[in-house]
């Protein structure tokens, strides 16, 4: 039935249109008796219409972006960057933006007024202006200085993120992306990452850690991303099945994540969580997002499901490569937080040598009868060839 | 040269004026570059439909993403959108086609196979394209090649899924997503295909235009859409072996276990054989091609908005030179750019460097491009024809959407928009909307080339305007959320409550584009009535000096009934002083002392 509506609609939708395109020639053949054709080409009439409709969608481009810039303006991306680099970034897109803004403002004036302005009249002559060196010379030159300006500052920045000093102290943690979730890795108290393939994957040694390297006795694992405020850390990632993006919007910092390559960002987070959760901007938008969840909530609530739970500010990891079909939810947590408290945390975390080991003797301790069920599925035990003369386990630092 | 190519060619046409032609040699293997024109035509309408219809889809998807819709069962069938769900890997093979279809068989083979086999030979005054043959192969191989990659819609496991980028390993893996298994075997073998294509077409445009031209037709007087095509010729022929090559070598790594993209693969609990490639080397050498594939869409998009402005603006272009020293500038840079995709991919970041310099220089001949077309407009006598209206909406998409490139091109300000919806708005503008606003405008104005017709122009009126405020509509907010950090190519964004107060936002865009593409009907409709039904057109109906208007109305093979005819000027010589016409026709001879090319 609604099927039949929607075509009944189009078609008198068509048809409208096709009756006032017939009015709109009834009109206008008047005047070309004769030359028919030439009805099919423009009349002072249509370069009229159509030069105030220039106008008029000048402005419609000019009230759409404002609205924009209000309505939606308030863009996270461009304020409260929680990393030392992130405020050159930021800097540097508000001064892109001007330029586009302030560009975008006037060509598009010139262009619309112009087309207004100079719209067809049978009676006028076009001025015959072919070219002119002067003013070739100026619209090359003046985007020449804009972009050398933009290009110099861009690489300045560019540099100054992409290379840290090995001499400084810096904390070295694994991002580890897989299809659809994200492994972190710390490496312990001697801050060096044990190597790993993911050939070396099994049972708790997730990431594939080579658990003959010294190095490795000591590392980590963990599901969320802390990181202690005001110190340089520096991740390392790695995939273990296709590409992905380790993508951290507020930080303002993204890197691919390269299956049998290891990839890394260095940065230095300046605002913990909770410092950021009080700022005003945050706070807004916080509760911007919190309205809006409301709305669907009760929407949901109607319909007989569970409500949703306020939304409260917190650092994000999500993947930014298309990955698979579960892509859209590949996230993870990033909590700042002072030095003693990261330390603390980390203290709490179970270092992957006593994993192993613990996982080990669980599997030679004999079979208790009262096992909880389980599927087949997780019973199988996943294959893992490991060709000990092939493989080469990645040096992570 | 051009003069002994010319002489070749008329004897060779002159024999087949004779010759009878039959049903089949008339309209489906023709060799007549007109015939093959309209076929690239008519088939890049059909798969922009199909293309334009999946970006429907998946925006009815993100607006509403956990409603059902009986659209999603009766287009896609229970399987791929159970009680009228859309399965998370189908939303991402729509994602993946939709590009695909867009970016090749509509803007690439749809808009400059069209365009370079209608016009090259007309305005440089040639009875056909070097070789006919070539020609005609080049239309069949397309259309098989369509026909290959719609047939992958299909399958079971459904059509590619990895995005029109198909990097590896997701769409080496069949484990990694139900689409890289045949739908991404049919994939590669109809981009081959493609690819076959284009080549055989780019030569014949490079040879017919370097080769063909009639007597005082030098490459100086050429009309800069012939400029346009030719160079979109070269670009293609540089770069588009090597997406073959990477195309090959994936087949190589998914069916012949080779290593070329893949290294240390775990999936689905079990170590994958391959060691020692990378998927680095493929995002090179897919961009290699894949950037100067945004201008191989656009620049026939430019050269025809040029020609169009121009006509009606009444005026020369301004700044002939400098147009085609840009669109070579342009050319040139378009090759060495292709890594600012790759900033954050792993490369080294020195690259990173050298390629936002790069990238941000091409920001100079485009803004010649663009104050000099806005410089023709300027003490014009503008006919509002709807060929002229999407000229002019084609330099502002283009402004709009290219402004944003500074941002993109930036590795700095990458880092953090790169592949969000940022990215979808500016690429969309710049080379989705203004090289499809060069397509309308270059219809419009050449279908009574074409067809012998005039397109009805009220409706040409209403289908600029809502296209135009629909385009706008969609993509101007679109920039917004981008800068609110939100990824491209999420099923839903509903997973992070990040993200939740753009729901409206996405609604917007959703609506703006779903009367967008509605009223494409007017268009459809308008062109296809007009094939049949349309005002019969007047010889020149523009008033326009470029050769293709001395050809008679009714299409001939060889395109003039008698000699070829011979060319004495530049072609925009409009309201020229002295003459009681505002046009002059390349054909007439200069008086004594005038000056050719702009100069009086």
């Amino acid at each position: 039935m609604t099927s039949l509506l929607i075509v009944v609609i189009v078609a008198l939708l068509g048809i409208a249109i096709w009756q006032l395109t017939k009015i709109f020639d009834l009109t206008q053949t008047k005047h070309f008796v004769g030359e028919e054709y030439k009805s099919q080409i423009a009349t002072d009439k249509d370069n009229n219409i159509n030069g105030y409709l220039m106008f008029v969608f000048l402005a419609f481009i000019y009230i759409l972006t404002i609205y924009c810039c209000v309505r939606w303006g308030d863009m996270p991306l461009l304020n409260n960057a929680a990393s030392e680099h992130g405020k050159d970034v930021d800097r540097l897109m508000w001064i892109s933006l001007g330029v586009i803004f302030f560009v975008q403002i006037v060509t598009q004036f010139l262009l619309h007024y112009f087309a207004f302005i100079n719209r067809g009249h049978k009676d006028k002559k076009a001025t015959f202006f072919a070219d002119n060196d002067k003013l070739e010379f100026v619209w090359t030159i003046i985007p020449v200085i804009v972009l050398a300006g933009l290009i110099l500052y861009g690489l300045y920045a560019w540099n100054n993120i992409m290379h840290y000093n090995d001499e400084e102290e810096v904390l070295y943690v694994e991002v580890y992306a897989k299809q659809f979730g994200w492994d972190i890795r710390y490496s312990g108290n001697d801050n060096v990452l044990g190597k790993a393939n993911v050939r070396f994957i099994e049972g708790v040694n997730a990431v594939g850690v080579d658990m003959s390297d010294p190095n490795a006795q000591d590392d980590k694992m963990a599901k969320e991303l802390h990181l202690p405020v005001g110190k340089k850390v520096v991740l390392k990632m790695r995939s273990q099945d296709v590409l992905h993006s380790a993508y951290f919007p507020h930080f303002r910092a993204q890197m691919n994540c390269v299956p049998g390559m290891v990839t890394q960002f260095a940065m230095t987070p300046t605002v913990t969580t909770s410092e950021m959760r009080e700022r005003q901007g945050i706070v807004d938008r916080v509760n911007s997002i919190n309205e809006a969840r409301n709305k669907h909530s009760k929407k949901l609530v109607e319909k007989g499901e569970a409500g949703l739970e306020p939304y409260v500010f917190d650092y994000i990891l999500l993947c930014n490569k298309i990955c698979g079909r579960s892509h859209y939810n590949m996230q993870a947590k990033v909590v700042v937080e002072t030095e003693s408290e990261f330390r603390k945390w980390l203290g709490q975390q179970p270092t992957l040598g006593q994993q192993v080991a613990e996982e080990k003797a669980a599997a030679q301790a004999p079979a208790v009868e009262t096992q909880p069920e389980v599927t087949p599925e997780e019973v199988q035990e996943p294959q893992i060839v490991v060709d000990t003369t092939a493989v080469v386990a990645q040096v992570i630092k | 040269m051009s003069a002994v190519g010319h002489e070749l060619t008329h004897d060779h046409s002159h024999d087949d004026h004779h010759h009878k032609e039959t049903f089949v040699t008339k309209y489906i293997f023709s060799q007549d570059h007109k015939m093959i024109s309209k076929q690239f035509l008519i088939t890049g309408i059909v798969m922009g439909i199909i293309g334009i219809a999946m970006s429907l889809l998946f925006r009815i998807q993100i607006a509403w993403p956990e409603e059902s819709f009986k659209v999603f069962s009766w287009l896609l069938g229970d399987d791929f959108a159970p009680g009228g769900v859309m399965r998370n890997d189908i939303y991402l093979a729509i994602v993946t086609m939709h590009g695909t279809i867009m970016v090749f068989f509509v803007l690439t083979a749809g808009l400059s196979g069209t365009f370079s086999n209608l016009l090259i030979p007309l305005q440089i005054g040639a009875r056909d394209m070097a070789s006919g043959f070539m020609n005609m192969l080049s239309y069949w191989i397309f259309l098989l090649s369509c026909i290959i990659m719609l047939s992958s819609l299909f399958i079971e496991t459904g059509p590619a899924s990895a995005g029109w980028t198909i990097y590896p390993p997701l769409s080496a893996v069949p484990e990694a997503i139900p689409g890289s298994g045949t739908g991404m075997t049919l994939w590669l073998i109809s981009m081959a295909l493609f690819i076959a294509q284009s080549l055989m077409g780019s030569l014949n445009y490079v040879v017919t235009v370097l080769n063909l031209r009639t007597k005082g037709m030098t490459m100086t007087r050429m009309p800069l859409i012939v400029w346009a095509l030719w160079i979109t010729a070269l670009i293609g022929i540089v770069s588009f072996p090597v997406l073959l090559s990477a195309a090959l070598l994936l087949i190589m790594d998914r069916s012949f276990g080779t290593s070329f993209f893949l290294s240390d693969i775990y999936l689905a609990g079990e170590v994958l054989h391959y060691q020692g490639g990378s998927p680095v080397l493929f995002e090179h050498l897919f961009w290699f091609l894949g950037h100067p594939e945004v201008y191989i869409v656009i620049l026939p998009a430019m050269g025809i908005s040029s020609e169009v402005i121009s006509t009606n603006a009444r005026k020369p272009i301004f700044g002939y030179r400098a147009m085609i020293t840009s669109l070579l500038a342009i050319a040139f840079l378009s090759t060495i750019v292709w890594g600012h995709h790759m900033f954050v991919s792993g490369m080294n970041p020195f690259l990173g460097s050298v390629f936002t310099f790069t990238t941000l220089l091409i920001a100079i001949p485009s803004a010649v491009k663009a104050f000099n077309w806005i410089t023709t407009l300027w003490k014009g006598n503008l006919q509002m024809n709807p060929g002229m209206l999407f000229s002019i909406g084609m330099v502002s998409t283009f402004i709009s959407g290219g402004l944003t490139g500074i941002i993109l091109g930036d590795s700095t300000l990458d880092i953090n928009v790169h592949d969000t919806y940022f990215v979808i708005a500016h690429f969309h503008l710049v080379m989705g909307i203004s090289a499809l606003y060069g397509m309308f405008a270059g219809i419009y104005h050449w279908f009574p080339k074409m067809f012998g017709r005039m397109m009805n122009k009220n409706l040409g009126y209403i289908h600029f305007w809502v296209t135009a405020v629909c385009s706008y509509g969609v993509f101007l907010p679109m920039h917004f959320i981008g800068m609110a950090g939100l990824p491209r190519r999420y099923y839903t964004n509903s997973a992070f409550p990040m993200f939740d107060d753009m729901i409206d936002v996405n609604i917007v865009i959703t609506m703006f584009a779903l009367v967008g593409a509605a009223f494409q009907l007017v268009f459809l409709f308008n062109f296809f009535y007009s094939i049949f039904y349309g005002k019969k057109a007047s010889q020149n109906p523009w008033r326009a000096t470029s050769l293709e208007w001395t050809t008679p109305v009714e299409h001939i093979h060889g395109n003039w009934p008698g000699e070829i005819p011979e060319v004495h000027r530049w072609a925009y010589d409009y309201s020229k002083p002295g003459y009681d016409e505002d046009f002059v026709p390349q054909t007439v001879p200069l008086r004594d002392g005038e000056k050719d090319g702009g100069h009086h």
